[in-house]
């Protein structure tokens, strides 16, 4: 008698998380997994034109196997972008996050003056939308506009600078924000202790601090990498301006001009692939890496 | 007082049915109904994508004398940009039923099946254009894929102050061109005769058509593709050699660089299209009054002609469920004497229509200078030839904006840039199966 309600509970049970759950799952299939679905699918057909392709039906949808993910991997102009990525990410990685540490850590100490303002002038470039910021310093690298003078911002040679600048300013303040905020948290005690013990501010910061912030400075990592894979703003948006910066100069670029530039969206799809899973790769291999420090107390 | 009541509700109904009728734009079928009872399904709506300045006012007019067929206007932010966005709106199925198509995107639209055959619709707008114009929209084929609206036949704008202060002659020929680039610039190193853009395709298109190439051509069932014929690459490396040696200068066209350079007189030549007032006037507000237009300089002496640089038809989508009523708004924009007329004082539009040049009288603002500014244009818009555009022209143009890019940037072969053009299009055109002709 007792086990069959039992049983019945248990089942209502079961059902109401799945319930709670619903929306969530809803939304997430009809807006991230559908339209991913979609694009696996595009990435798999082509378009085959007979004769001129003038006309009704001269062209028609086929399916195409792995020819688009072929060709993709295959071009080379790819792995160039890649690689102009790799080099523009280092720089902003870097000089980005090891401003946001520095900043971070200034505030933090006892005695800066007018700490409020400093880090919302810091912060505040991160409100500025990223087209608009890369206009203005767009504008600031072009020899006859500049007020800097008439150097070669934009040239072959330093363009990947000219670029990196414009999201270390915009991201830096970002970054200082979250690492302050962690900074923030942790009890004045510690600090307290290590004082009597006789370390130095700069003794606190190195053996305290930054210890601490470790899972912090990894979530920003794996933000900055994701968005530095996505770039795509600032070299479309600086392209018109000058003629160092290709169609194709970042991966998501190539997507672009594959897509509506060239009209080819097969092959876009399949490049939006490619990247996805090569972005992937990244973030969660990095998170591998220094999971055991980051996440090693839970 | 019944009476009265009675009088003031009537005439209220009467008003709004009026108003309703006028305004044309009704929500409301019950205010339709009562004035139009033929015709109980309302209005047909249109919406028309276009980057024409002032066209919502030109379309007020279209409205107001045709309630039956409403259009709206949708603002674009033209070029390539515009036509990719139609063709991703027309491969989602919702594309606008009028569409602004600039003539070297228009086969692109056919080829993707995005714009309707207006053949039986435009049986007698035929009349009003010249046959190289019809045949932009023909694409040489029986359809009729548009109605033209303008055209940029192209021609040497030149400041004629500078060209006194450096005492140089408007340039006759491409060879005279460049010694007066090779004066101007060892006069003052800091000042060019013009600059070489490896972002505007179209130009170099134009300046390429003025010297005889012909990039795409049908002949039976297959596309002969020549973006690397003689006449291209005699073009590119006449550029190339002057860019090389230091006297025509290599910033893109409109860039603010560019419109520094044209307001501080770094730039003397620009050779441009006939709508080059509107630009030069917005771009370069301060040179007003010191520019004056020439034919384009000749590849040979005594010879005479020119090229086109951008102009757009308007073209009815496919897919849209009014093709008659669109038809019928484009032929009324691009061949009626008022449309004319507003499209040239509103939209500062260079007619395609052969009524059009009696309707330019006055000259450009900008140009007041140049009393005979019209009049030179039209001589110089009959020397204008074109050429036959493929079905992937975005692939083409990308290709130049790159390949050229990196060419201007090292100062490299220029005629190594056209065959990489030529490569990118082939290329393309055989990975989706078109028919190559050799």
């Amino acid at each position: 008698m007792r086990s069959p309600k039992k049983g019945a509970r248990a089942g209502r049970a079961g059902a109401v998380p799945y319930l709670f759950l619903a929306p969530a799952m809803a939304l997430f299939a009809l807006f991230m997994a559908l339209p991913i679905g979609y694009t696996i699918y595009l990435s798999l057909r082509r378009t085959k034109v007979s004769g001129l392709g003038l006309g009704k039906g001269a062209r028609t949808e086929v399916f195409a196997g792995l020819a688009n993910y072929a060709a993709a991997v295959g071009d080379g102009e790819l792995w160039a972008g890649w690689l102009r990525v790799i080099a523009y990410g280092a720089l902003v990685l870097a000089l980005m996050l090891g401003l946001a540490l520095v900043f971070a850590l200034m505030l933090d100490a006892a005695h800066v003056r007018l700490a409020r303002l400093t880090r919302i002038s810091i912060f505040l470039p991160y409100a500025v939308p990223g087209v608009a910021a890369t206009l203005m310093w767009g504008f600031l690298y072009l020899p006859s506009l500049s007020p800097f003078g008439e150097h070669p911002f934009l040239s072959a040679d330093l363009v990947t600078f000219s670029m990196a600048n414009v999201a270390v300013w915009g991201g830096t303040g970002f970054n200082m924000l979250v690492l302050y905020t962690n900074l923030r948290a942790v009890p004045r005690e510690y600090y307290e202790a290590a004082r009597i013990d006789g370390a130095s501010e700069l003794g606190i910061a190195l053996r305290i601090k930054i210890p601490i912030l470790v899972p912090s400075i990894i979530l920003t990592t794996v933000f900055s990498v994701i968005a530095t894979v996505q770039v795509f703003t600032e070299p479309t948006t600086l392209r018109p301006l000058t003629n160092t910066i290709s169609s194709t100069w970042s991966p998501l670029m190539k997507v672009y001009r594959d897509a509506f530039v060239t009209g080819d969206l097969y092959s876009a799809a399949a490049t939006s692939m490619v990247i996805a899973g090569i972005s992937l790769v990244l973030s969660f291999g990095f998170l591998r890496v220094v999971k055991n420090r980051a996440f090693g107390e839970s | 007082m019944r009476v009265n009541r009675l009088a003031v509700a009537a005439v209220a109904i009467l008003a709004t049915a009026l108003s309703t009728a006028c305004s044309g734009g009704s929500d409301e079928p019950s205010g339709q109904a009562a004035s139009q009872s033929a015709a109980p399904a309302g209005p047909v709506k249109l919406t028309y994508w276009t980057w024409v300045p002032n066209m919502d006012k030109i379309v007020t007019a279209w409205n107001q004398a045709h309630p039956d067929i409403q259009v709206t206007v949708s603002k674009q932010a033209g070029g390539d940009d515009a036509a990719a966005k139609f063709l991703t709106a027309a491969k989602a199925g919702n594309p606008p039923d009028l569409v602004q198509a600039e003539y070297q995107m228009l086969p692109s639209f056919v080829a993707a099946d995005a714009v309707a055959d207006l053949k039986a619709e435009t049986a007698q707008a035929k009349a009003e254009f010249s046959a190289g114009i019809w045949g932009l929209v023909t694409l040489g084929t029986d359809a009729v894929y548009a109605v033209p609206q303008d055209s940029g036949p192209m021609m040497l704008y030149y400041r004629k102050d500078l060209f006194a202060k450096y005492g140089i002659e408007v340039p006759k020929t491409w060879d005279e061109y460049a010694e007066a680039a090779r004066a101007v610039h060892r006069k003052d190193p800091k000042v060019f005769l013009g600059t070489f853009s490896s972002k505007d395709p179209g130009w170099f298109a134009g300046l390429s058509q003025q010297a005889g190439a012909q990039w795409w051509s049908i002949s039976g069932d297959a596309w002969k593709v020549a973006v690397n014929d003689e006449a291209t690459k005699k073009v590119a490396s006449y550029w190339g050699g002057l860019v090389k040696e230091g006297v025509i200068d290599g910033m893109p066209y409109f860039t603010p660089e560019w419109n520094k350079a044209l307001n501080d007189g770094r730039l003397l030549t620009w050779p441009s299209a006939v709508w080059g007032p509107g630009v030069l006037s917005s771009n370069a507000p301060k040179a007003k009054g010191k520019w004056a237009i020439a034919p384009l300089p000749q590849w040979n002496a005594g010879e005479n002609h020119s090229g086109f640089w951008g102009g757009s038809s308007t073209a009815v989508a496919a897919k849209s469920p009014n093709k008659a009523a669109a038809a019928k708004f484009a032929t009324w924009l691009n061949t009626d004497p008022q449309a004319l007329g507003l499209l040239i004082k509103e939209g500062a539009v260079y007619p395609a229509s052969t009524k059009g040049a009696a309707l330019m009288t006055e000259a450009p603002d900008y140009f007041s200078n140049q009393p005979d500014f019209w009049k030179q244009a039209a001589d110089i818009g009959a020397t204008a030839r074109g050429f036959t555009f493929g079905p992937n022209v975005g692939v083409t143009y990308n290709a130049y904006k790159d390949a050229f890019d990196k060419a201007v940037a090292a100062k490299s072969d220029f005629a190594a840039a056209v065959q990489s053009m030529q490569d990118a299009t082939v290329a393309d055109m055989q990975k989706s199966g078109f028919t190559l002709a050799q």
